[in-house]
Protein backbone atom coordinates (compact mmCIF):
# COMPACT_ATOMS: atom_id res chain seq x y z
CA UNK A 1 0.00 0.00 0.00
CA UNK A 2 1.56 3.54 -0.86
CA UNK A 3 2.23 6.22 2.09
CA UNK A 4 1.02 9.15 0.94
CA UNK A 5 2.41 12.34 2.75
CA UNK A 6 0.32 15.27 4.07
CA UNK A 7 0.81 18.25 1.41
CA UNK A 8 0.67 21.75 2.92
CA UNK A 9 -2.86 22.01 1.40
CA UNK A 10 -3.92 19.21 3.56
CA UNK A 11 -2.02 20.52 6.47
CA UNK A 12 -3.56 23.37 6.14
CA UNK A 13 -7.08 22.73 5.78
CA UNK A 14 -7.23 20.51 8.99
CA UNK A 15 -5.70 23.23 10.95
CA UNK A 16 -8.41 25.58 9.33
CA UNK A 17 -11.29 22.55 10.58
CA UNK A 18 -9.89 22.69 13.66
CA UNK A 19 -9.66 26.40 14.15
CA UNK A 20 -5.65 26.07 15.22
CA UNK A 21 -3.30 28.66 13.61
CA UNK A 22 -0.41 26.35 13.66
CA UNK A 23 0.80 23.22 14.06
CA UNK A 24 3.34 24.28 16.70
CA UNK A 25 0.59 25.70 18.70
CA UNK A 26 -0.83 21.78 18.69
CA UNK A 27 2.06 21.42 21.11
CA UNK A 28 1.74 24.27 23.30
CA UNK A 29 1.23 22.00 26.51
CA UNK A 30 4.59 20.93 26.27
CA UNK A 31 6.86 23.93 28.52
CA UNK A 32 9.49 25.87 26.36
CA UNK A 33 12.17 24.27 28.91
CA UNK A 34 11.36 20.94 27.40
CA UNK A 35 11.45 21.37 23.58
CA UNK A 36 14.73 20.41 21.66
CA UNK A 37 14.12 23.54 19.50
CA UNK A 38 15.67 23.77 15.96
CA UNK A 39 17.41 20.71 15.39
CA UNK A 40 20.83 22.43 14.39
CA UNK A 41 23.09 19.65 14.19
CA UNK A 42 20.48 18.04 10.95
CA UNK A 43 22.11 19.65 7.75
CA UNK A 44 20.28 20.54 5.09
CA UNK A 45 18.32 18.12 2.57
CA UNK A 46 20.83 17.45 -0.41
CA UNK A 47 19.68 16.53 -4.00
CA UNK A 48 20.16 13.60 -5.49
CA UNK A 49 23.37 13.45 -7.39
CA UNK A 50 25.28 15.16 -4.41
CA UNK A 51 23.44 12.48 -1.88
CA UNK A 52 24.83 10.05 -4.31
CA UNK A 53 28.20 11.24 -4.37
CA UNK A 54 28.43 11.54 -0.70
CA UNK A 55 27.41 7.77 -0.13
CA UNK A 56 29.95 6.33 -2.51
CA UNK A 57 32.31 8.41 -0.60
CA UNK A 58 31.75 7.07 2.45
CA UNK A 59 31.16 3.81 0.66
CA UNK A 60 34.61 3.40 -0.37
CA UNK A 61 35.51 5.03 2.76
CA UNK A 62 35.16 2.19 4.67
CA UNK A 63 37.73 0.02 2.14
CA UNK A 64 37.01 -3.77 1.06
CA UNK A 65 38.69 -5.64 3.67
CA UNK A 66 39.16 -9.48 3.71
CA UNK A 67 36.86 -10.07 6.52
CA UNK A 68 37.25 -13.15 9.38
CA UNK A 69 35.16 -11.56 12.15
CA UNK A 70 31.92 -13.06 13.38
CA UNK A 71 31.16 -12.28 16.51
CA UNK A 72 27.02 -12.32 16.18
CA UNK A 73 27.32 -10.55 12.43
CA UNK A 74 28.26 -13.22 9.65
CA UNK A 75 29.52 -12.55 6.25
CA UNK A 76 27.54 -14.98 3.85
CA UNK A 77 27.08 -14.97 0.04
CA UNK A 78 23.16 -13.97 -0.16
CA UNK A 79 21.65 -14.68 -3.99
CA UNK A 80 21.48 -11.76 -5.87
CA UNK A 81 17.45 -12.40 -6.26
CA UNK A 82 16.95 -12.00 -2.66
CA UNK A 83 17.01 -8.33 -2.74
CA UNK A 84 16.12 -8.09 -6.19
CA UNK A 85 12.59 -9.58 -5.16
CA UNK A 86 12.44 -8.13 -1.82
CA UNK A 87 12.96 -4.48 -3.42
CA UNK A 88 10.02 -5.03 -5.07
CA UNK A 89 7.01 -2.11 -4.24
CA UNK A 90 5.39 -4.78 -3.26
CA UNK A 91 7.35 -5.16 -0.15
CA UNK A 92 9.52 -2.33 0.49
CA UNK A 93 8.23 -1.42 3.35
CA UNK A 94 9.80 -1.39 6.88
CA UNK A 95 6.68 -2.21 8.82
CA UNK A 96 3.45 -5.24 9.04
CA UNK A 97 0.65 -2.90 7.31
CA UNK A 98 -0.98 -0.70 9.93
CA UNK A 99 -4.73 -2.02 7.98
CA UNK A 100 -2.70 -5.54 7.87
CA UNK A 101 -5.33 -7.57 6.35
CA UNK A 102 -5.73 -5.63 3.65
CA UNK A 103 -2.14 -6.61 2.45
CA UNK A 104 -2.75 -10.29 2.00
CA UNK A 105 0.57 -10.82 0.14
CA UNK A 106 2.84 -9.33 2.97
CA UNK A 107 1.01 -11.89 5.30
CA UNK A 108 1.21 -14.89 3.39
CA UNK A 109 4.65 -13.87 3.61
CA UNK A 110 5.43 -13.58 7.03
CA UNK A 111 3.55 -16.62 7.62
CA UNK A 112 5.76 -19.08 5.58
CA UNK A 113 8.63 -16.90 7.85
CA UNK A 114 6.79 -18.20 10.69
CA UNK A 115 6.79 -21.60 9.35
CA UNK A 116 10.38 -21.77 8.00
CA UNK A 117 11.50 -20.68 11.44
CA UNK A 118 9.28 -23.27 13.41
CA UNK A 119 10.66 -25.92 11.16
CA UNK A 120 14.34 -24.77 11.33
CA UNK A 121 13.87 -24.15 15.45
CA UNK A 122 11.83 -27.81 15.62
CA UNK A 123 9.32 -25.63 17.91
CA UNK A 124 5.65 -24.95 17.45
CA UNK A 125 5.09 -21.33 16.82
CA UNK A 126 6.97 -18.59 15.65
CA UNK A 127 6.02 -14.80 16.05
CA UNK A 128 6.74 -12.41 12.60
CA UNK A 129 10.31 -11.05 14.24
CA UNK A 130 12.14 -8.86 16.82
CA UNK A 131 14.77 -5.96 16.54
CA UNK A 132 17.31 -8.27 16.82
CA UNK A 133 19.02 -11.10 18.36
CA UNK A 134 20.31 -9.38 21.40
CA UNK A 135 16.75 -7.90 22.14
CA UNK A 136 15.12 -10.79 21.46
CA UNK A 137 17.19 -12.35 24.45
CA UNK A 138 15.98 -9.78 26.58
CA UNK A 139 12.06 -10.42 25.24
CA UNK A 140 13.05 -14.14 25.81
CA UNK A 141 13.99 -13.40 29.65
CA UNK A 142 10.89 -11.14 30.13
CA UNK A 143 8.60 -14.07 28.71
CA UNK A 144 10.11 -16.70 30.63
CA UNK A 145 9.40 -14.61 34.16
CA UNK A 146 5.97 -13.89 32.91
CA UNK A 147 5.45 -17.78 32.29
CA UNK A 148 7.23 -19.07 35.57
CA UNK A 149 5.44 -17.26 37.99
CA UNK A 150 7.19 -18.03 40.59
CA UNK A 151 10.48 -16.85 40.10
CA UNK A 152 12.32 -13.42 38.76
CA UNK A 153 16.01 -15.27 38.45
CA UNK A 154 17.97 -15.85 35.23
CA UNK A 155 20.62 -18.53 34.49
CA UNK A 156 23.16 -16.38 32.26
CA UNK A 157 26.22 -18.13 30.86
CA UNK A 158 28.89 -16.31 30.43
CA UNK A 159 29.10 -17.88 27.12
CA UNK A 160 26.91 -15.29 25.78
CA UNK A 161 27.61 -12.99 23.69
CA UNK A 162 28.48 -9.95 26.40
CA UNK A 163 27.32 -7.12 24.10
CA UNK A 164 23.78 -9.65 24.62
CA UNK A 165 24.37 -9.80 28.29
CA UNK A 166 24.86 -6.10 28.61
CA UNK A 167 21.20 -5.43 26.32
CA UNK A 168 19.48 -7.40 28.28
CA UNK A 169 20.88 -5.71 31.66
CA UNK A 170 19.63 -2.67 30.18
CA UNK A 171 16.29 -4.14 29.11
CA UNK A 172 15.33 -6.16 32.27
CA UNK A 173 16.85 -3.83 35.14
CA UNK A 174 14.22 -2.19 36.57
CA UNK A 175 11.70 -5.54 36.22
CA UNK A 176 13.18 -6.58 39.94
CA UNK A 177 14.49 -9.26 37.20
CA UNK A 178 18.23 -10.86 38.97
CA UNK A 179 20.51 -11.71 35.98
CA UNK A 180 22.73 -14.76 37.51
CA UNK A 181 26.07 -14.88 35.90
CA UNK A 182 27.26 -18.76 34.96
CA UNK A 183 30.93 -19.64 34.66
CA UNK A 184 32.30 -21.43 32.14
CA UNK A 185 35.08 -24.11 31.90
CA UNK A 186 38.33 -22.96 31.01
CA UNK A 187 39.26 -26.45 29.44
CA UNK A 188 36.29 -26.54 27.11
CA UNK A 189 34.78 -23.48 26.97
CA UNK A 190 31.02 -24.54 27.62
CA UNK A 191 29.05 -23.98 30.52
CA UNK A 192 29.41 -26.55 33.30
CA UNK A 193 25.87 -27.80 35.18
CA UNK A 194 25.66 -25.07 37.50
CA UNK A 195 24.52 -25.56 41.30
CA UNK A 196 21.93 -23.45 41.52
CA UNK A 197 17.96 -24.01 42.26
CA UNK A 198 15.00 -21.83 41.84
CA UNK A 199 14.93 -19.53 38.72
CA UNK A 200 12.98 -19.24 36.06
CA UNK A 201 15.23 -19.87 32.89
CA UNK A 202 18.26 -21.15 32.07
CA UNK A 203 19.70 -19.07 28.73
CA UNK A 204 21.78 -21.87 26.28
CA UNK A 205 23.73 -20.51 23.59
CA UNK A 206 24.41 -22.78 20.63
CA UNK A 207 26.70 -22.35 19.36
CA UNK A 208 28.02 -20.28 22.45
CA UNK A 209 29.81 -16.80 21.95
CA UNK A 210 33.41 -18.57 21.47
CA UNK A 211 31.73 -20.38 18.96
CA UNK A 212 31.95 -23.57 21.27
CA UNK A 213 29.17 -26.22 21.19
CA UNK A 214 27.39 -26.39 24.61
CA UNK A 215 25.83 -29.86 26.16
CA UNK A 216 22.22 -28.57 25.73
CA UNK A 217 20.73 -31.84 26.32
CA UNK A 218 22.13 -32.42 29.47
CA UNK A 219 21.48 -28.64 30.75
CA UNK A 220 17.96 -28.55 29.06
CA UNK A 221 17.41 -31.72 31.17
CA UNK A 222 18.90 -30.38 34.42
CA UNK A 223 17.19 -27.31 33.71
CA UNK A 224 13.82 -28.73 33.65
CA UNK A 225 14.40 -31.19 36.13
CA UNK A 226 14.76 -27.73 38.19
CA UNK A 227 11.66 -26.41 37.25
CA UNK A 228 13.18 -23.87 35.54
CA UNK A 229 12.37 -22.90 31.60
CA UNK A 230 15.17 -23.08 28.48
CA UNK A 231 15.37 -20.38 26.44
CA UNK A 232 17.71 -21.64 23.20
CA UNK A 233 19.91 -18.49 21.83
CA UNK A 234 20.64 -19.90 18.29
CA UNK A 235 22.42 -18.75 15.28
CA UNK A 236 19.66 -20.12 12.23
CA UNK A 237 22.27 -20.95 9.95
CA UNK A 238 24.15 -23.74 12.55
CA UNK A 239 20.58 -25.46 12.53
CA UNK A 240 21.11 -26.71 9.35
CA UNK A 241 23.17 -28.90 11.15
CA UNK A 242 22.79 -28.86 14.82
CA UNK A 243 19.98 -30.25 17.07
CA UNK A 244 16.90 -28.18 16.92
CA UNK A 245 16.11 -26.37 20.18
CA UNK A 246 12.80 -27.91 20.00
CA UNK A 247 14.78 -31.74 20.17
CA UNK A 248 17.19 -30.38 22.98
CA UNK A 249 17.10 -32.97 26.28
CA UNK A 250 13.87 -35.16 26.47
CA UNK A 251 11.47 -31.99 26.35
CA UNK A 252 12.92 -29.59 23.88
CA UNK A 253 13.91 -25.33 24.88
CA UNK A 254 10.83 -23.49 25.76
CA UNK A 255 11.71 -20.52 23.96
CA UNK A 256 14.17 -20.65 20.68
CA UNK A 257 15.52 -16.66 19.65
CA UNK A 258 18.10 -15.57 18.37
CA UNK A 259 20.09 -12.82 15.37
CA UNK A 260 18.36 -13.53 12.00
CA UNK A 261 20.94 -11.73 10.35
CA UNK A 262 22.46 -14.98 9.14
CA UNK A 263 19.88 -14.67 6.63
CA UNK A 264 20.06 -13.02 3.73
CA UNK A 265 21.05 -9.42 5.59
CA UNK A 266 24.34 -7.70 4.69
CA UNK A 267 26.94 -6.87 7.20
CA UNK A 268 26.18 -3.41 6.20
CA UNK A 269 28.32 -1.77 9.49
CA UNK A 270 25.31 -3.59 12.00
CA UNK A 271 22.02 -3.10 10.67
CA UNK A 272 19.23 -3.45 10.48
CA UNK A 273 19.33 -6.94 11.60
CA UNK A 274 16.53 -8.95 12.97
CA UNK A 275 15.66 -11.00 16.11
CA UNK A 276 13.69 -14.52 15.64
CA UNK A 277 11.64 -15.75 18.22
CA UNK A 278 9.84 -19.47 18.75
CA UNK A 279 8.30 -20.99 21.17
CA UNK A 280 5.93 -24.03 22.37
CA UNK A 281 2.77 -24.24 22.13
CA UNK A 282 1.55 -23.47 25.46
CA UNK A 283 3.62 -20.39 26.15
CA UNK A 284 2.08 -18.50 22.93
CA UNK A 285 -0.18 -16.30 24.81
CA UNK A 286 2.77 -14.82 26.56
CA UNK A 287 4.75 -14.50 23.33
CA UNK A 288 6.17 -10.86 22.29
CA UNK A 289 5.47 -9.29 18.58
CA UNK A 290 2.65 -10.41 15.91
CA UNK A 291 1.64 -13.54 14.65
CA UNK A 292 -0.04 -14.48 11.59
CA UNK A 293 -2.43 -16.87 11.07
CA UNK A 294 -4.11 -18.78 8.52
CA UNK A 295 -7.94 -18.97 8.05
CA UNK A 296 -10.85 -18.50 5.53
CA UNK A 297 -12.83 -15.46 5.08
CA UNK A 298 -16.84 -15.86 4.69
CA UNK A 299 -16.30 -17.35 0.91
CA UNK A 300 -14.77 -20.17 2.23
CA UNK A 301 -11.54 -18.64 0.56
CA UNK A 302 -8.09 -19.75 2.20
CA UNK A 303 -6.30 -16.27 3.93
CA UNK A 304 -3.92 -14.99 6.35
CA UNK A 305 -4.85 -12.86 9.48
CA UNK A 306 -3.11 -11.22 12.72
CA UNK A 307 -3.73 -13.57 15.17
CA UNK A 308 -3.30 -13.92 19.05
CA UNK A 309 -3.68 -10.36 19.28
CA UNK A 310 -5.35 -9.78 22.59
CA UNK A 311 -1.40 -10.44 23.87
CA UNK A 312 -0.57 -6.62 22.37
CA UNK A 313 -1.00 -3.50 23.51
CA UNK A 314 -3.75 -2.00 21.36
CA UNK A 315 -5.74 -4.63 23.65
CA UNK A 316 -3.93 -5.49 26.40
CA UNK A 317 -2.78 -1.90 27.22
CA UNK A 318 -0.31 -1.99 29.73
CA UNK A 319 -0.14 -5.59 30.27
CA UNK A 320 1.00 -6.32 26.66
CA UNK A 321 3.29 -8.78 26.42
CA UNK A 322 5.65 -6.80 24.60
CA UNK A 323 5.23 -3.29 23.21
CA UNK A 324 6.43 -4.37 20.28
CA UNK A 325 3.97 -3.77 17.81
CA UNK A 326 5.88 -3.40 14.54
CA UNK A 327 8.57 -5.77 13.08
CA UNK A 328 11.63 -6.00 10.92
CA UNK A 329 9.37 -6.90 7.71
CA UNK A 330 11.99 -6.47 5.11
CA UNK A 331 14.68 -8.04 6.64
CA UNK A 332 12.37 -11.24 7.26
CA UNK A 333 11.04 -10.77 3.91
CA UNK A 334 14.84 -10.83 2.79
CA UNK A 335 15.24 -14.07 4.97
CA UNK A 336 11.90 -15.87 3.83
CA UNK A 337 13.69 -15.39 0.40
CA UNK A 338 16.58 -16.33 1.49
CA UNK A 339 15.42 -20.03 2.88
CA UNK A 340 13.06 -20.80 0.27
CA UNK A 341 16.20 -19.92 -2.46
CA UNK A 342 18.90 -21.84 -0.42
CA UNK A 343 15.84 -24.24 0.68
CA UNK A 344 16.91 -26.81 3.67
CA UNK A 345 20.00 -28.64 1.52
CA UNK A 346 21.49 -24.90 0.41
CA UNK A 347 21.60 -24.05 4.01
CA UNK A 348 22.93 -27.34 5.09
CA UNK A 349 25.57 -27.05 2.20
CA UNK A 350 26.39 -23.39 3.52
CA UNK A 351 26.72 -24.29 7.21
CA UNK A 352 28.69 -27.47 6.65
CA UNK A 353 31.04 -25.27 4.22
CA UNK A 354 31.45 -22.59 6.80
CA UNK A 355 32.12 -25.38 9.24
CA UNK A 356 34.89 -26.91 7.13
CA UNK A 357 36.86 -23.45 6.60
CA UNK A 358 37.17 -22.44 10.32
CA UNK A 359 38.34 -25.76 11.08
CA UNK A 360 40.83 -25.59 8.04
CA UNK A 361 41.42 -21.71 9.12
CA UNK A 362 42.44 -23.11 13.10
CA UNK A 363 44.02 -26.11 11.70
CA UNK A 364 46.97 -23.48 10.11
CA UNK A 365 46.94 -20.53 12.74
CA UNK A 366 47.58 -23.18 15.24
CA UNK A 367 50.71 -24.39 13.62
CA UNK A 368 52.09 -20.65 13.91
CA UNK A 369 54.63 -21.13 16.80
CA UNK A 370 53.29 -19.14 19.91
CA UNK A 371 49.61 -19.39 18.43
CA UNK A 372 46.94 -21.74 20.58
CA UNK A 373 43.02 -22.61 20.64
CA UNK A 374 42.32 -21.50 23.91
CA UNK A 375 39.50 -24.38 24.25
CA UNK A 376 39.67 -27.95 23.31
CA UNK A 377 35.91 -28.46 22.16
CA UNK A 378 34.01 -28.85 19.02
CA UNK A 379 33.17 -25.48 17.30
CA UNK A 380 30.61 -24.47 14.56
CA UNK A 381 32.22 -21.70 12.63
CA UNK A 382 34.41 -20.13 14.71
CA UNK A 383 36.77 -20.18 17.14
CA UNK A 384 38.79 -18.38 20.14
CA UNK A 385 42.55 -18.01 19.18
CA UNK A 386 45.67 -16.95 21.69
CA UNK A 387 48.32 -15.18 20.49
CA UNK A 388 51.81 -14.35 22.01
CA UNK A 389 51.30 -10.65 21.53
CA UNK A 390 48.76 -8.04 22.08
CA UNK A 391 45.62 -8.76 20.29
CA UNK A 392 45.23 -5.07 19.54
CA UNK A 393 48.92 -4.77 17.75
CA UNK A 394 47.86 -8.13 15.39
CA UNK A 395 44.22 -6.20 14.64
CA UNK A 396 46.29 -3.08 13.73
CA UNK A 397 48.92 -4.74 11.34
CA UNK A 398 46.40 -7.11 9.70
CA UNK A 399 44.55 -3.98 8.94
CA UNK A 400 47.27 -2.64 6.98
CA UNK A 401 47.05 -5.51 4.91
CA UNK A 402 43.27 -5.21 4.19
CA UNK A 403 42.30 -8.01 6.56
CA UNK A 404 39.67 -7.39 9.68
CA UNK A 405 41.38 -10.46 11.35
CA UNK A 406 38.85 -10.72 14.05
CA UNK A 407 37.02 -9.83 17.05
CA UNK A 408 38.93 -8.63 20.18
CA UNK A 409 37.86 -10.65 23.14
CA UNK A 410 40.38 -9.13 25.54
CA UNK A 411 38.15 -6.35 27.19
CA UNK A 412 35.38 -8.99 28.00
CA UNK A 413 37.13 -11.89 28.79
CA UNK A 414 40.47 -10.62 30.54
CA UNK A 415 41.40 -13.82 32.33
CA UNK A 416 41.68 -15.92 28.64
CA UNK A 417 44.82 -13.41 27.74
CA UNK A 418 45.19 -12.31 24.36
CA UNK A 419 42.54 -13.80 23.29
CA UNK A 420 40.98 -13.08 19.24
CA UNK A 421 37.62 -14.94 18.39
CA UNK A 422 38.07 -16.03 14.31
CA UNK A 423 35.02 -17.22 11.74
CA UNK A 424 35.77 -18.43 8.39
CA UNK A 425 32.31 -18.91 6.36
CA UNK A 426 31.45 -20.19 3.24
CA UNK A 427 32.76 -17.38 1.39
CA UNK A 428 36.34 -17.43 2.20
CA UNK A 429 38.29 -19.16 -0.13
CA UNK A 430 41.68 -21.13 0.13
CA UNK A 431 43.78 -18.32 -0.85
CA UNK A 432 41.97 -15.87 1.42
CA UNK A 433 42.99 -18.17 4.29
CA UNK A 434 46.11 -18.53 2.96
CA UNK A 435 46.46 -14.87 3.26
CA UNK A 436 45.05 -14.46 6.69
CA UNK A 437 47.39 -17.06 7.61
CA UNK A 438 50.53 -15.90 5.95
CA UNK A 439 50.03 -12.48 7.16
CA UNK A 440 49.16 -13.64 10.76
CA UNK A 441 52.33 -15.33 10.97
CA UNK A 442 54.40 -12.47 9.91
CA UNK A 443 53.10 -9.94 12.50
CA UNK A 444 53.70 -12.53 14.94
CA UNK A 445 57.11 -13.71 14.35
CA UNK A 446 58.48 -10.20 13.29
CA UNK A 447 57.19 -9.14 16.92
CA UNK A 448 59.02 -12.47 18.58
CA UNK A 449 62.14 -11.89 16.21
CA UNK A 450 65.20 -10.60 18.33
CA UNK A 451 65.86 -6.95 19.71
CA UNK A 452 63.61 -4.30 18.25
CA UNK A 453 65.14 -0.89 16.32
CA UNK A 454 64.66 1.16 19.29
CA UNK A 455 66.86 -0.32 21.07
CA UNK A 456 70.05 0.23 18.88
CA UNK A 457 72.26 3.08 19.97
CA UNK A 458 74.91 5.07 18.24
CA UNK A 459 78.32 3.46 17.96
CA UNK A 460 81.38 5.61 18.38
CA UNK A 461 81.95 6.05 14.83
CA UNK A 462 77.90 6.78 13.78
CA UNK A 463 77.29 10.17 12.37
CA UNK A 464 74.11 10.56 13.99
CA UNK B 1 -32.35 -15.30 35.98
CA UNK B 2 -28.60 -14.01 35.16
CA UNK B 3 -27.34 -13.07 38.81
CA UNK B 4 -28.27 -15.97 40.76
CA UNK B 5 -29.38 -14.62 44.59
CA UNK B 6 -27.10 -17.47 46.62
CA UNK B 7 -24.20 -16.01 45.19
CA UNK B 8 -21.89 -13.15 45.74
CA UNK B 9 -20.11 -10.52 43.71
CA UNK B 10 -16.73 -8.41 43.61
CA UNK B 11 -17.28 -4.99 41.51
CA UNK B 12 -14.81 -6.38 39.18
CA UNK B 13 -17.38 -8.95 37.50
CA UNK B 14 -16.38 -12.25 39.57
CA UNK B 15 -18.83 -14.32 41.70
CA UNK B 16 -18.03 -16.37 44.93
CA UNK B 17 -19.80 -19.19 46.29
CA UNK B 18 -19.06 -20.92 49.54
CA UNK B 19 -19.16 -24.22 49.89
CA UNK B 20 -19.75 -26.68 52.17
CA UNK B 21 -16.47 -27.68 53.19
CA UNK B 22 -15.57 -23.38 53.97
CA UNK B 23 -13.73 -23.26 50.59
CA UNK B 24 -15.06 -20.65 47.67
CA UNK B 25 -15.61 -21.42 44.37
CA UNK B 26 -14.61 -18.19 41.87
CA UNK B 27 -15.62 -17.70 38.29
CA UNK B 28 -16.83 -14.36 36.23
CA UNK B 29 -20.09 -13.36 35.60
CA UNK B 30 -22.78 -13.72 32.99
CA UNK B 31 -22.39 -9.97 32.03
CA UNK B 32 -18.81 -10.37 32.17
CA UNK B 33 -18.93 -13.44 29.20
CA UNK B 34 -21.24 -11.10 27.43
CA UNK B 35 -19.15 -8.22 27.49
CA UNK B 36 -15.94 -10.18 26.71
CA UNK B 37 -17.85 -12.16 23.94
CA UNK B 38 -16.06 -15.30 22.74
CA UNK B 39 -14.14 -17.05 24.97
CA UNK B 40 -11.10 -18.70 23.48
CA UNK B 41 -8.37 -18.49 26.34
CA UNK B 42 -8.70 -19.61 30.17
CA UNK B 43 -5.42 -19.06 32.52
CA UNK B 44 -5.77 -19.90 36.34
CA UNK B 45 -3.21 -19.63 39.06
CA UNK B 46 -1.27 -22.48 40.22
CA UNK B 47 -2.80 -24.56 43.23
CA UNK B 48 -0.70 -23.62 46.88
CA UNK B 49 -0.53 -19.68 45.35
CA UNK B 50 -1.51 -17.33 48.05
CA UNK B 51 -3.51 -14.66 46.95
CA UNK B 52 -4.55 -11.29 48.72
CA UNK B 53 -8.02 -9.63 48.10
CA UNK B 54 -7.90 -8.12 44.64
CA UNK B 55 -4.57 -9.63 43.49
CA UNK B 56 -4.05 -9.90 39.86
CA UNK B 57 -4.92 -13.87 39.79
CA UNK B 58 -6.59 -15.49 36.16
CA UNK B 59 -6.68 -14.73 33.14
CA UNK B 60 -9.92 -15.10 30.75
CA UNK B 61 -8.93 -14.13 26.87
CA UNK B 62 -12.47 -13.83 23.94
CA UNK B 63 -11.99 -13.04 20.52
CA UNK B 64 -11.53 -9.36 21.15
CA UNK B 65 -10.06 -8.88 24.38
CA UNK B 66 -8.22 -9.97 27.45
CA UNK B 67 -9.11 -9.61 31.08
CA UNK B 68 -7.66 -9.95 34.07
CA UNK B 69 -9.38 -11.94 37.18
CA UNK B 70 -9.06 -10.65 40.63
CA UNK B 71 -9.23 -12.75 43.94
CA UNK B 72 -12.48 -11.74 45.68
CA UNK B 73 -11.04 -12.55 48.92
CA UNK B 74 -7.67 -13.35 50.33
CA UNK B 75 -6.99 -17.10 50.67
CA UNK B 76 -4.75 -19.99 48.79
CA UNK B 77 -6.14 -21.46 45.71
CA UNK B 78 -6.39 -25.21 46.33
CA UNK B 79 -8.18 -26.24 43.06
CA UNK B 80 -8.20 -24.96 39.48
CA UNK B 81 -10.94 -26.59 37.09
CA UNK B 82 -8.77 -27.79 34.15
CA UNK B 83 -11.99 -28.49 32.00
CA UNK B 84 -12.81 -24.99 31.91
CA UNK B 85 -9.32 -24.35 30.54
CA UNK B 86 -9.59 -26.96 27.82
CA UNK B 87 -13.36 -25.70 26.98
CA UNK B 88 -13.17 -21.62 27.59
CA UNK B 89 -16.40 -21.68 25.84
CA UNK B 90 -18.04 -23.48 28.95
CA UNK B 91 -17.55 -20.01 30.62
CA UNK B 92 -20.57 -18.52 27.72
CA UNK B 93 -22.51 -21.28 27.75
CA UNK B 94 -23.09 -21.21 31.79
CA UNK B 95 -21.17 -19.17 33.22
CA UNK B 96 -22.20 -20.07 36.98
CA UNK B 97 -21.38 -23.84 36.27
CA UNK B 98 -17.89 -22.76 34.46
CA UNK B 99 -16.43 -22.24 37.79
CA UNK B 100 -12.37 -21.20 37.57
CA UNK B 101 -10.80 -21.64 40.58
CA UNK B 102 -11.31 -22.18 44.40
CA UNK B 103 -10.14 -20.60 47.30
CA UNK B 104 -9.61 -21.70 51.03
CA UNK B 105 -9.74 -18.37 52.70
CA UNK B 106 -8.15 -16.95 55.21
CA UNK B 107 -10.86 -15.42 57.11
CA UNK B 108 -14.98 -16.49 56.39
CA UNK B 109 -15.49 -13.06 57.53
CA UNK B 110 -14.14 -11.36 54.29
CA UNK B 111 -17.01 -12.81 52.36
CA UNK B 112 -19.47 -10.13 54.42
CA UNK B 113 -17.85 -7.65 52.20
CA UNK B 114 -18.80 -8.30 48.55
CA UNK B 115 -21.81 -7.87 46.89
CA UNK B 116 -25.01 -9.36 47.38
CA UNK B 117 -27.06 -9.93 43.88
CA UNK B 118 -28.81 -7.16 44.28
CA UNK B 119 -25.87 -4.66 45.02
CA UNK B 120 -24.39 -6.55 42.06
CA UNK B 121 -27.70 -6.42 39.43
CA UNK B 122 -27.46 -2.42 40.63
CA UNK B 123 -23.74 -2.02 39.75
CA UNK B 124 -24.51 -3.54 36.52
CA UNK B 125 -27.25 -1.34 35.97
CA UNK B 126 -25.36 1.55 36.54
CA UNK B 127 -22.46 0.59 33.94
CA UNK B 128 -25.07 0.27 31.52
CA UNK B 129 -25.54 3.91 31.26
Amino acid sequence: MPFIPHTEDDVQAMLVRIGVPSIDQLFDEIPAGLRSGKLTGVPQGMVEMDIARLMTERAESDGRFLNFTGAGAYEHHIPAAVWQIASRGEFYSAYTPYQAEASQGTLQLLYEFQTMMSSLTGMDVSNTSLYDGASGLAEAVLMAVRAHKTSRRILMPKTVHPIYRQVVHSIVKHQKIELVELDYDPANGITALPDEKDFAALVIPQPNFFGCLEEVDQLTDWAHAQDGLVIGLVNPLALALLTPPGTWGSKGADIAVGEGQPLGSPLSSGGPYFGFMCCKQALVRQMPGRIVGRTVDLDGKPGFTLTLQAREQHIRRAKATSNICSNQGLMTTAATLHMALLGPDGLERVASASHANTLALTEKLRAISGVKQAFAHSVFHETVLQLPIPVADVLRALEAQGIVGGFDLTPYYPELGQALLVCATETKTAADIEKFVEQLKRIVERRNAGPSCTKLVPGPNSKW
Amino acid sequence: MTIPADLKYTKSHEWVRLEADGNVTVGITHHAQELLGDMVFVENPVLGRKLTQGEECAVVESVKAASDVYAPIAGEVVAANAEVESAPESINQDAYAAWMFKLKPDSAAALGGLLDAAAYQALVDSEAH
